[in-house]
């Protein structure tokens, strides 16, 4: 949950404020409420929490921030999070 | 790639060893609490301290939020999970955690519908795929994760959602540092300051603790290079006789947070009189309450509870450790009664929690930043 993992944007749609970003392989619908007063384009790098792009980043500390969970042994964790994340999806949610 | 190559270097850690070395007055000791469970984490996977001379001290703080959160507010939590109906939601570092009857693993394997989500966006979808059911969010963590709950309020607001709860249990950072400093018997000489959590909150906040306390504070990141760079500033600033707020974070953590952030929590959020932390007592002003404005989604107040509640129990020495006045190995449980496997207490659990870091790592050497 403390987890702070890096994405890339490859769409926005400003009415919703969902994106979808590449991370860790997979494409995942975050959330970038958080991040309205920033201006978000296609290819961006963004650090994810709890579904929430938190901060832009640059494409280096995206970088080193895989390496970090890489380092600590939370690259799976965050994958597993990530892959979770079902709010952006259609259908029966994961009990 | 400048920063990768830079940090992968196991040279500079070398340097920064000795730099810290020439820097320390052998005639004293410096005690230097981390916050943030995730430099916990770091500094026992790769080790640190043994790069360090015997006179620093690094002290583990309360920066694990699962860890600090008192037993009773999760049996009050699992008590709403006993409610007909109830679906309880909760990240999954809270699964394993034990209330005084058990965890919600426990919990669920006795029939509660407990589910766990890696986003409250999550909790909120699942309450709009079932509204003829109450959907209660366990919602747990520091400024890092509180906006985001905030924001899920107040979609779901927006959305006129009549069956989502959240019981709130989201803490505040700066309190908790300040309880620590105004403690008696408690000597703690600098701060290595959170990386995350200054994200949303910026550098600002922290100047009291320089300024009202004398005592340096370095928000650092989270490679094994941050960490030795951010204890060399520290000892720079004891060296010089300053005290200041210092970001040695600055490639990722700009100096003045997330202003959006910080108005979702001004917006949803107002802070509670005092909270119980575990191990620290109640704090004032340490944790986030619902705003009456958006009092329908507020779990406390929508959802009664009869369960009882019971105190940590006593042989249990978690308090003694997040206050940072033991190691966890000198825990009396600590690898006999309390293990991974089986947990007494929730440092033992999340892997943040000091207690966990120590154990999974205690045969880590230096030397495995290679
Ligand atoms: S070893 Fe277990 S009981 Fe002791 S402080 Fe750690 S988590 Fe608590």
């Amino acid at each position: 949950m403390c987890l702070a993992i890096p994405g890339q944007i490859e769409s926005i749609d400003h009415d919703t404020n969902l994106a979808v970003v590449g991370v860790l392989g997979a494409k995942r619908k975050i959330n970038t409420d958080l991040l309205i007063d920033e201006t978000l384009v296609e290819g961006d790098w963004v650090l994810i929490h709890v579904g929430f792009a938190m901060s832009k980043i640059s494409p280096e500390y995206a970088e080193e921030q895989l390496r970090v969970l890489e380092m600590l042994g939370d690259l799976d964790e965050a994958k597993a999070e990530t892959e979770g994340y079902t709010f952006g999806s259609h259908g029966e949610s994961q009990s | 790639m400048k920063y990768v190559d830079e940090f992968r270097d196991a040279r500079t850690i070398r340097r920064l060893a000795d730099e810290i070395a020439g820097l320390v007055d052998p005639g004293r000791t410096y005690r230097i609490m981390e916050i943030c469970g995730g430099h916990t984490h770091s500094i026992f996977r790769f080790g640190l301290s043994q790069l360090l001379p015997d006179n620093i001290d690094l002290i583990h703080g309360p920066g694990c939020p699962v860890c600090v959160l008192p037993m009773g507010r999760m049996d009050v939590g699992l008590a709403m999970a006993e409610q007909d109906g109830l679906i309880f939601t909760a990240f999954g570092d809270m699964m394993r955690v034990p209330g005084s009857t058990g965890s919600p693993l426990e919990s669920k394997a006795r029939g509660a519908d407990i589910r766990m989500v890696y986003s409250p966006l999550d909790a909120l979808k699942i309450a709009q795929e079932n509204p003829e059911r109450p959907v209660m969010f366990f919602a747990i963590g520091f400024e890092t994760t509180a906006p985001s709950t905030a924001v899920t309020i107040m979609r779901a607001k927006a959305a006129g959602v009549g069956n989502f709860f959240v019981f709130c249990n989201h803490i505040l950072v700066n309190p908790a540092i300040r309880a620590l400093l105004d403690m008696d018997d408690m000597r703690l000489d600098a701060f290595i300051g959170p990386g995350h959590v200054s994200t949303v909150i910026g550098c600002e906040p922290y100047r009291f603790i320089a300024e009202d306390y004398g005592r340096p504070i370095v928000v650092s990141g989270f490679e094994p290079v941050d960490i030795m760079q951010s204890i060399a500033m520290i000892l720079r600033q004891m060296k010089d006789g300053t005290a200041k707020v210092e970001n040695q974070y600055s490639r990722a953590l700009p100096w003045e947070g997330n202003p959006a952030a910080r108005a979702a929590l001004d917006l949803v959020f107002e802070t509670r009189d005092s909270f119980e932390w575990r191990g620290l007592g109640r704090i004032p002003h340490s944790a986030y309450a619902i705003r009456e404005e958006f009092a329908e989604f507020d779990a406390e107040k929508q959802i009664g509870v009869h369960g009882q509640t019971f105190p940590d129990p006593v042989e249990a020495q978690c308090g003694d450790v997040l206050k940072g006045a033991i190691k966890p190995r000198d825990c009396r449980l600590f690898g006999n009664a309390c293990t991974p496997e089986t947990p007494v207490g929730a440092l033992m659990v999340s892997s943040e929690g000091a207690c966990a870091a120590q154990y999974k790592y205690a045969d880590v050497t230096i030397g495995s930043t290679d």
